[in-house]
């Protein structure tokens, strides 16, 4: 097992794959009547489906990492770091599995596991950050995707200890001010992911567009140091409803609108982007983080309006939240995820047939979850009227009459898990193919 | 202007201080908002949060509108009517549509009912109490 990378992107793949299975197993139950029992319940399904994601976006983001560095240095003390990372990493896996099967909760939503198996995943972290600073060093000027990756590592850390604050009763007994330090956890954890996965898309383009001076360039700090900004004080706009102090929200609130910056600049490379999309388009690497961009644009969108307050007021706690969730972890992580896989495993394409294949299903993930979110965001207006006071009925009605919208949403669901899937398990065989990382750096 | 962004090192040092800052301002809330419970029963309060765990309410229900979306919100179910109490353990002991019955022990009962009190007497979550204001932001109405 000489290649801890590729094993890390094996097992991302899996998880992403089982996330989108037990995500389809768990959309049933919105059409079902009576309760199920054990693993098949709901209340095993969703942290299944939403652990076996979130884990399947870090475990990928830790790969192409790994990927990235293994081979900058070649040290014994690197070597143990990565083989010690490795194995803290299966061993919190397999006991969050563990504990999921056997219904021994206890956590928090999205991390409900028994608690003991935050430990492995806190050591794996520190264990990581020392490889990656023993593996780049601080000899060469970085480009601003290390910096980037570097802020995902730190960030997951110290995020990660608040996660679990908790324990102490101290917090508990203080309900709004454990839910407050739950939201930023909550928001800043997946900020530090996605500084992660950002930069490895980064470094794609770079590598794609052999444009190495975009990755030093003080435009390209500004807009970093835009995001990282965001992941420590946006956390906010999560919890406007929730009566803590008023300063929390305004400070949430003025600086989710800063990223009006970021949107404004993507229409304003509009017509360059458009441009490269044609140049890239046949190859497989970029097209999907083409996807990703236009995800992006989307989900911007979305966010922004729902970071002022009184539009909050109306689509909080409603399946508004889900579509902007999904877009973000679907449309943009696993986009990038999918991209970089394809860029490192290198599959040949032998027959034309299935590059023509690729192409079609590529359009067909794309379109299916346009759609999937597109009845998300139908189920959470229909859940806006009626917590507005528009609709007279009780939760039991309101819920049983957007009906029509939860069949959309099921059947576009099964439709993306079969359509992504088929990716995922491609890129998971082509994966075993020899000779696949002779790097060219 | 992007001159201040030649010095990576410096910037992150500055942000970073102030995020911790802001955090730790953050964990010493508590300790500035008096609670009108005795130290023992704050104490069965956050027992009755680990309850609420470690019978994953949260996959389906909401506080303050975070968590799940399959059952409704329940911040302020404690207050809803009369002999709440009752209709809860009801609930819980039975299940109803997709809620499952849960085989929850008296002691356990006991604090989860004390936490959704406590949750239910620190505010509403009901977006039609509150007022949009002009500015984007809203506030709770004054009746
Ligand atoms: C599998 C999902 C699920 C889980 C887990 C779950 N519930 Fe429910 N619960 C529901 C649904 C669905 C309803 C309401 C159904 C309806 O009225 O349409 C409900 C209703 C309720 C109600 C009545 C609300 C009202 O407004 O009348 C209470 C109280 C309640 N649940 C408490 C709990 C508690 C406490 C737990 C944890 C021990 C829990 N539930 C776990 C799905 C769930």
């Amino acid at each position: 097992m000489r290649n801890i990378g590729i094993w890390l992107i094996r097992i991302a793949l899996l998880l992403l794959l089982a996330g989108l299975f037990f995500g389809h197993l768990a959309s049933e139950s919105y059409r079902i009547t009576e309760p199920k029992s054990g693993v098949m319940g709901f209340l095993s399904l969703r942290p299944l489906h939403v652990s076996s994601a979130y884990l399947g976006i870090i475990t990928a983001g830790l790969g192409f990492l790994t990927l990235i560095i293994q081979k900058k240095r070649t040290s014994r003390f690197g070597t143990f770091l990565q083989y010690l990372h490795f194995t803290l990493w299966i061993i919190a896996l397999t006991g969050i599995f563990y504990s999921y099967f056997t219904g021994d909760f206890g956590g928090r939503e999205y991390w409900e596991f028994n608690p003991v198996w935050a430990l492995p995943i806190f050591i794996s972290f520190i264990v990581f950050l020392v490889f990656y600073i023993h593996q780049i060093g601080f000899k060469v000027k970085w480009p601003v995707y290390y910096w980037m990756w570097l802020t995902g590592l730190v960030f997951f850390i110290f995020t990660f200890i608040e996660n679990y604050l908790w324990i102490s009763p101290y917090f508990r007994e203080h309900f709004i001010a454990d839910m407050t330090i739950q939201w930023k956890v909550n928001g800043s954890l997946v900020g530090a992911i996605n500084q992660i996965i950002y930069g490895v898309a980064f470094y794609l383009m770079e590598k794609i567009s052999g444009d190495e001076k975009s990755s030093y360039q003080k435009l390209s700090f500004a807009m970093y140091f835009l995001g990282i900004f965001n992941l420590m004080f946006n956390w906010g706009h999560h919890i406007y409803l929730l009566p803590t102090e008023k300063f929390i929200h305004y400070i949430a609130y003025a600086v989710s609108m800063t990223e009006w910056i970021i949107l404004i600049r993507i229409f304003y490379k509009w017509s360059k982007q458009i441009k490269e999309n044609k140049q890239f388009y046949y190859f497989f690497p970029y097209r999907f983080l083409m996807a990703a961009d236009y995800w992006v644009t989307i989900n911007l969108s979305l966010a922004l309006f729902m970071s002022i307050p009184a539009i909050n007021l109306f689509t909080h706690g409603t399946h508004i939240t889900v579509a902007h969730a999904m877009g973000t972890t679907i449309g943009i992580n696993t986009m990038i995820i999918i991209a970089a896989a394809f860029y490192f495993i290198k599959p040949t394409f032998n027959n034309s047939k299935w590059k023509q294949f690729g192409t079609i299903t590529f359009w067909v993930v794309q379109g299916t979850l346009f759609f999937f979110l597109s009845s998300l965001i139908g189920m959470g207006i229909h859940r806006a009227l009626w917590q507005a006071g528009l609709a007279n009925e009780s939760f039991n009605k309101m819920s049983s009459s957007s009906g029509n919208w939860v069949l959309l949403f099921i059947i576009f669901g099964t439709i993306l898990f079969l359509s992504m899937g088929t990716f995922i398990v491609y890129l998971f065989v082509k994966s075993w193919k020899k000779n696949k990382f002779d790097f060219p750096y | 202007m992007l001159n201040l962004f030649a010095h990576p090192k410096h910037i992150f040092f500055v942000l970073f201080v102030c995020f911790i800052a802001f955090s730790v301002w953050i964990y010493t809330i508590p300790l500035f908002s008096p609670s009108q419970y005795s130290e023992k029963e704050l104490h069965l309060v956050a027992e009755g949060r680990l309850v609420w765990q470690k019978y994953n309410c949260h996959t389906c229900h909401q506080l303050y509108g975070l968590g799940g979306y399959l059952g409704p919100d329940l911040t302020n179910v404690y207050s809803r009517s009369g002999n709440n109490e009752h209709y809860i353990r009801g609930i819980v002991k039975s299940g109803v549509k997709q809620m499952p019955a849960f085989e929850i022990s008296e002691d356990e009962m006991k604090v989860l009912l004390l936490f959704l009190k406590n949750v239910d007497q620190s505010g509403t979550s009901n977006p039609q109490d509150y007022q949009p204001e002009i500015l984007g932001t809203f506030s709770l109405e004054k009746k």
